[in-house]
């Protein structure tokens, strides 16, 4: 296979690796710029004065721990609910088992704005007032899928004949599971849980429809996008919204290795 | 050692004795096990699809502005009109675009990560397209929108290459064009590839990587050029991988209604319909009548890829 063909197909791959991470680079460099007004380039001088003023914002505050709070609260559901189903799907067959991860996939398979509508026409329907817990339902619908993919792989590599033997000498299904499938699946739900928390801390398209006036950190940047007020202060804020996400990233990287994450896991 | 005391005797506690019981009910045990996330998605998403799709049946009075609860196909009628479906034609070629510039922008990235590299270069690989997914979306956006704006750095690369003239040409083409790249569909149409360009990459990889290397050396000594091994083996078989890309690609514009309100022309997406429909035009019932649109394309859509593999691929 090395042949003229390859060298032709690295040069494209390189420039499409290019293309990947060049912005995220333009972040980094326009966080530090000393204009204020426009998004000219390059920057005419580098400050770090706008990390001091961003830092002052109660504004950003407030909508960071929104976010912080809604994120945790919706990976633990996403966690108990992901982990249950991907013990059924992954240990038995039965009636309907394809109709069940249709469904587990559909909230993210189904453009997000979907799945926002339906549940402010809902939230209408039933008049059921906006507030922190409508935008964790919306949440964790989606975050399940996450945490269910991540599981269902580690399951079905998991041998059978460990459940078994434990089962032999004697152990409960309980036990069994405390013992001998939690120590097993448990990096890949550390992972599942990460990415989740990840998917709802950057969520903005079903938390538009559900957060009614509250303001969760993607939604303060999406109104600064649509009407900028401060430029500068959003350089920064999306400067360190990108930090906070490479974390948990990163970590479910080295937990799972590179096999077990899909673009479905990935899924917004 | 008799057989009795080789099996162990039946539990006494409470909790031994309900795992005995569910073990010998693996129905019940899978049911109680499913329960929790079907009740959850029944009622939550389900729930929330029917009470919606309930609403696309109904109609709004015109003078009032109040919505006539009668069944009506009155509003589906109404996206037939030219502007509404225009914006159904704009949103579906767009997706299309993406999902086509994707394979052909992805595939290289995916073929050279599964056949040629190993060890660090793979994890770099990796993470050079996981990073940019898992980062903020509306960074990414808001990235582009610094990167497309007429002072940003893009009009001064092509200035800094002398291509300026390309630049201009490209922007004034009729339809595409526009008085600048973040108010083009251009714009619009780079910053959709560059966001969904990893959900191809990653299903095209996986499927590149379950190429047995057998069949490869074989079509290699049966004479095949490396070109008709590609050609005639490894695209057959990636195919799969790439189908189930642009499910994610295809689905996820057709939804999107946050990019091109931000990098665009400002003519409106099926998303941007919605919203505004829902919104400020208080027209619930055609809101939920454009939704039907993706739902019902993106149906046809996963019926084409499920007989074409792609399920298995993802």
């Amino acid at each position: 296979m090395r042949s003229e063909g390859s060298l032709a197909v690295k040069i494209a791959a390189g420039l499409g690796l290019a293309f990947l991470i060049a912005p995220l680079l333009v972040i980094v460099a326009y966080a530090f710029t000393t204009e204020e007004r426009s998004f000219v380039w390059p920057p005419p001088g580098l400050t770090l004065k706008w990390f001091g003023v961003a830092w002052e914002r109660t504004d950003v505050w407030a909508a960071l721990t929104l976010s912080l709070r809604v994120a945790a609260v919706a990976t633990i559901l996403a966690l108990i609910l992901g982990t249950l189903t991907a013990m059924a799907v992954a240990r038995s067959r039965f009636f309907g088992r394809d109709a069940v991860s249709l469904l587990v996939i559909l909230p993210i398979a189904l453009p997000g704005i979907i799945t926002g509508i339906a549940l402010r026409s809902a939230f209408a329907t039933f008049e059921i007032p906006f507030s922190f817990w409508t935008i964790v339902v919306g949440h964790a619908t989606f975050c399940i899928v996450v945490v269910y993919n991540n599981a269902v792989a580690r399951l079905r590599r998991m041998s059978g004949s460990l459940v078994e033997a434990s089962m032999d000498l004697g152990a409960t299904g309980f036990q069994t599971f405390r013992h001998i499938v939690l120590p097993n699946v448990g990096t890949a739900l550390l992972a599942g849980g990460m990415l989740a928390f990840a998917l709802s801390f950057d969520e903005v398209i079903v938390t538009t429809f559900t957060a009614g006036q509250q303001q969760t950190l993607p939604l303060w940047m999406l109104e600064e996008l649509i009407r900028p007020r401060q430029r500068p202060v959003t350089n920064v804020v999306a400067l360190v919204v990108i930090a906070v996400t490479f974390i948990p990233i990163l970590l479910a990287f080295y937990l799972t290795g590179a096999d077990e994450q899909t673009a479905a896991a990935a899924g917004k | 050692m008799s057989v009795a005391e080789a099996i162990a005797p039946p539990p006494r506690s409470l909790t031994g004795r309900l795992s005995d019981g569910l073990w010998r009910a693996p129905k019940l045990a899978v049911l109680l096990l499913l329960a929790p996330a079907l009740l959850w998605l029944a009622i939550v998403y389900l729930g929330s699809l029917a009470t919606l799709l309930r609403q696309s049946f109904f109609s709004l009075e015109e003078f009032s502005g109040l919505i006539v609860e009668d069944y009506t196909l009155a509003t589906y009628a109404e996206l037939f009109q030219p502007a509404n479906f225009d914006i159904i034609v704009r949103t579906v070629a767009m997706a299309a675009c993406v999902s086509v510039a994707s394979a052909i922008v992805g595939f290289p990235i995916a073929y050279v990560a599964a056949r040629y590299c190993r060890g660090a270069w793979k994890a770099a690989f990796y993470l050079a397209v996981m990073l940019p997914l898992w980062s903020s979306y509306l960074v990414k956006v808001y990235a582009w929108k610094l990167m497309l704006a007429r002072e940003g750095i893009l009009t001064w690369a092509f200035a800094k290459v002398g291509l300026t003239p390309v630049l201009d040409w490209a922007l004034a083409l009729p339809g595409i064009g526009g008085p600048s790249l973040s108010t083009s569909y251009i714009g619009t149409f780079l910053v959709f590839l560059y966001i969904w360009l990893p959900y191809m990459i990653l299903p095209t990889q996986a499927a590149l990587e379950r190429v047995p290397g057998g069949l490869i050396a074989a079509s290699a000594d049966l004479g095949a050029t490396p070109w008709a091994t590609f050609r005639h083996v490894i695209l057959p078989l990636a195919m799969p991988g790439v189908v189930a890309g642009s499910i994610f690609t295809f689905s996820l514009t057709l939804g999107d209604y946050i990019i091109p309100q931000i990098v665009g022309s400002g003519r409106y997406f099926i998303g941007q319909a919605v919203y505004v429909q829902q919104g400020t035009a208080g027209n619930i019932p055609l809101a939920a009548a454009f939704t039907v649109v993706p739902i019902l394309i993106m149906g046809v859509y996963l019926a084409i890829a499920r007989r074409l593999g792609a399920f298995d691929a993802l």
